[in-house]
This record gives C-alpha cells, sequence and structure tokens, in this order.
C-alpha cells in the first residue's frame, strides 16, 4: 500500500483528506448490510494478504496497491476494507498514522471507487478473454490515479516539496505496468473459476 | 512477513506503557501528532525526538526492532529528503559546480526528517504495542460504527488463516519447481494465485456466514472488555492535551 507518513502535508491538506474520507466511509458503510460482513471482512483480508506479495520486477520488487482490484470485487464496500487495511498497518508495522490516515484512505480508494463504478459492472458482462483487458485497465487506473493523488496531495502542502514529488510520480509507471497485468491475469482467473464474484452494479455479496 | 503480523498481537502487559488505556492510547497518539505537524522550530523538535525515544523504551520495544523499522521507512522519503537541499531556493551553503544546496533546503529536509521520525516513534510506541483486538475494542468505545469495528475484527481474525493458506499455495508452487522471475509467466502465475486467495476466502466466507447464522448472529457482537479507564488515564491526556495546545499557540505566534 502506498501511503504518505505522518509529518509531510500540511494542516489545510490533513483537514480536506479527513473530512472526504470521512464523507465516502459514511457513504459505502450505509451500503453494508450486517449479513455481508464476513464476505466483505474475509476478502479484505485475502487482499491485505496478496499485497504483502513481492512481486520481481527487473532488478527490483515491487508489492501491489490492489486498489482497482478491490473496487471490481468489493465494489464501494472498498473504501472500509482500504480503511482497516491502513489501520492493521499502523498497528501492525508502525507505518502510517491516524492524522494522515484520511488523506491516504482517500488516494486510495477514489480509484476503487472509481473502478467500482465505471469498470465493476462492464467485467459483470464480459467473457473471460476481454475482462483480462478490462482488468488490466483497473490496475493500470487504479495505480495510475494513486500516483496522481499521492504526488499532487505532497505537491499541495509545500511548493518546495514540487521536484521531489514528480521524482515520486515516475516510480509509479512501473508500478501502474506491474498492477495492470497482474490484476487482468486475477480478474480472468476469477471470470473462469468463479463468476460469481464480480456482481453487476448495485449488487452486494450476501 | 509472518514474523511482523504475530509479533504485535502478543503484549501480556508487562511493559510501563500497558498501564495506559488504549483509548488513552489512541487519542494521545492523535494529539501528540496534530501538535508536531504544527511545530517548525529545530530545537523543540530535537526535544520530542529524544522525548519520544525515552517513550519507546518505556514502551519496552527492542532498540533494534525499532531502528530496523525507521530505516525501512518509505523509499520515497529518501528520495524526498535527498532532493530538498538542492530544489528549495534560498542562501546557497557551498557550490560544487551546478550542485547548489541551500541553508533553507537543508532546514527543511531536517525538520521533515525530524518530524517523520519523532511522529513513528510515537506511533510505536502508544499504537504498535496495542493488539488488533484492543485497537478495536476501543474504536467501539470512541463510538466508531460498530459495523466498521466488527469488519476490523473480522478481517483480523482471517489474516492468518488466509497467510496459512497463501503459504500453502506457494508451498505447492515451490514443490513445481516454480521461481519467481521477472517475466510474463510469473506475473501471469502471481495473478492467478491472488486469483485464488479469493476464490478461497469466498467459499470460507460463505461457510463462515452461514455457521454464524446458524448460532443466531443478530449483526452484533458481544465485547468482553478488560480495559478499565483510570485516574491514571484522565491525568495522561489532560497533560497531554495541554502542552499541545500550548505548543500549537506558541508555534502560530512565531
Amino acid at each position: 500500500m502506498a501511503h504518505i507518513p505522518e509529518g509531510i502535508l500540511s494542516e489545510p491538506v490533513l483537514i480536506g483528506g479527513a473530512v472526504l474520507g470521512i464523507a465516502m466511509l459514511g457513504y459505502s458503510l450505509k451500503r453494508m448490510p450486517a449479513e455481508s460482513i464476513p464476505q466483505t471482512a474475509l476478502l479484505a483480508a485475502a487482499l491485505f494478504v496478496s499485497s504483502l506479495v513481492s512481486i520481481p520486477v527487473g532488478v527490483s520488487s515491487v508489492h501491489l496497491l490492489l486498489n482497482g482490484l478491490m473496487g471490481i470485487v468489493l465494489g464501494i464496500v472498498a473504501v472500509p476494507a482500504i480503511l482497516i487495511a491502513l489501520v492493521l498497518q499502523a498497528v501492525f508495522f508502525g507505518y502510517g498514522g491516524l492524522v494522515v490516515l484520511g488523506v491516504n484512505l482517500v488516494n486510495l480508494a477514489l480509484p476503487a471507487v472509481l473502478c467500482a463504478i465505471v469498470i465493476r459492472p462492464l467485467i459483470h458482462n464480459a467473457s473471460p478473454r476481454k475482462s483480462f483487458w478490462l482488468g488490466l485497465l483497473a490496475g493500470g487506473l487504479g495505480a495510475c490515479m494513486t500516483g496522481i493523488l499521492l504526488t499532487s496531495s505532497i505537491m499541495l502542502s509545500d511548493p518546495n516539496l514540487i521536484p521531489a514529488a514528480k521524482i515520486i510520480l515516475l516510480t509509479f509507471v512501473p508500478l501502474m505496468a506491474i498492477e495492470g497485468v497482474i490484476t487482468g491475469f486475477t480478474v480472468g482467473f476469477i471470470k473462469r473459476v468463479a463468476p460469481e464474484l464480480i456482481l453487476p452494479k448495485e449488487g452486494r455479496h450476501v | 512477513m509472518s514474523n511482523a503480523l504475530h509479533a504485535q498481537t502478543d503484549q501480556s502487559g508487562t511493559s510501563a506503557i500497558n498501564y495506559l488505556d488504549p483509548r488513552t492510547r489512541l487519542l494521545t497518539a492523535v494529539l501528540t501528532t496534530v501538535t508536531l505537524i504544527s511545530i517548525d522550530s529545530l530545537v523543540i523538535l530535537t526535544g520530542a525526538l529524544v522525548f519520544a525515544a525515552g517513550i519507546t523504551a518505556l514502551a519496552g520495544l527492542g532498540a533494534f526492532s525499532v531502528v530496523h523499522r525507521l530505516v525501512l521507512l518509505e523509499g520515497f522519503v529518501i528520495v524526498l529528503l535527498l532532493v530538498l537541499p538542492f530544489t528549495t531556493t534560498g542562501e546557497p551553503l557551498f557550490e560544487l559546480g551546478p550542485i547548489v544546496p541551500s541553508g533553507e533546503g537543508l532546514k527543511l529536509a531536517a525538520v521533515i526528517a525530524l518530524k517523520i521520525n519523532t511522529i513513528t516513534l510515537l506511533n510505536l510506541a502508544l499504537i504498535g504495542t496495542l493488539s488488533p483486538l484492543q485497537v478495536g475494542n476501543a474504536l467501539r468505545l470512541l463510538r466508531v460504527p460498530g459495523n466498521l469495528v466488527q469488519l476490523l475484527l473480522m478481517s483480523v481474525r482471517y489474516i492468518s488463516v488466509l497467510e496459512n493458506e497463501y503459504a500453502r499455495i506457494r508451498r505447492a508452487m515451490k514443490a513445481r519447481a516454480f521461481v519467481a522471475r521477472s517475466n510474463v509467466h510469473t506475473w501471469r502465475t502471481f495473478g492467478w494465485l491472488v486469483g485464488m486467495l479469493l476464490v478461497r476466502s469466498f467459499e470460507r466466507s460463505r461457510r463462515v456466514s452461514n455457521a454464524m447464522r446458524c448460532r443466531g448472529f443478530n449483526g452484533s457482537f458481544t465485547f468482553h472488555s478488560e480495559s478499565q479507564w483510570k485516574v491514571f488515564d484522565s491525568i495522561t491526556l489532560t497533560l497531554a492535551t495541554v502542552t499541545s495546545v500550548c505548543l500549537i499557540f506558541r508555534s502560530y505566534m512565531t
């Protein structure tokens, strides 16, 4: 999970992120009935475990964000799932903090929600072969948007950070490619093995 | 990764930090972070770093594991700190051909580095020593929506289960002589691996959900709360609030 550590962002950015994050969370929690909690929790746990896997790319390796995939599998409920992943990272590993949580949530969840609304219904109706390409789009879009949101929240905080933020944005280019390819294969696999996992637009796992 | 996941879950209350209620620790972490963000003075930040190191020692965290985590800070922070002195406009410190670091940039980099490390230390001591169960319970008592808390606790419950599932699949891959390289075959395999984890977790969730319904799950968990609010918690929280207000007030005055 890409997150900004505590101590870099300025107060207006932090407050804006918190307000937007709470609004998104409130909206999506209303759309999560109590019966769907086990399904959401287990899928969120599976995605958390997957994001810890390191994938070799060239001479280095990356960890996946998987926010595009979260949007496709969980729909709008991806918002609380991402929040939980961020909280657990703070508790388990000491990364990220509670004040910057809002900004980090928005940076990851906004692309996920976009994938949930736009790409999920398309994949629901697509063939396994075609859903590879739609999954690729979702994964690439998720990483790309997160990269842009993350660097813009740094740039908005302090104009002195703009050159450094541009370099950070460059590191998202390989991540975007790998994220797209792997999400594509995952979505194609799910469409062949368990197509009922990817629901239409308003669907929930119950 | 499993070491990191499980090392934190067993905190049986031997260190001094465990006298504090989890709620106090969460609220103090937020307060100190908000305060540190508003401070720009190098002297106060250095003092805060020493204080945070003291708290970390009090929390009984091993020096090695703490340093390990600070060094492992996000790669992009390192980029940020290296680039800042050269891109910020201000008085040049010295000239080395095209390389001209400025005093202002160096100060900004130092301020950010101090803030990040101090806040990380405090978070490690205050939140990192809590078990996910304690966090869930504290959030519930702080009036966080019930279904969010349940989602957190259920995810925590199944992360270790799905980790075992993941380890099982990786062993099966190893038995078939899979070696992770930078090629399409590897990426396809990892894509299918993630897919397999999702499919299996989904099947398991149906069984769990049915079992819960059989036992009359009505949408709310019953909590057994071990933590109790003590006078010490009120004192700590009051002290933290007063210090924060003073420091924030001071930094907006100057």
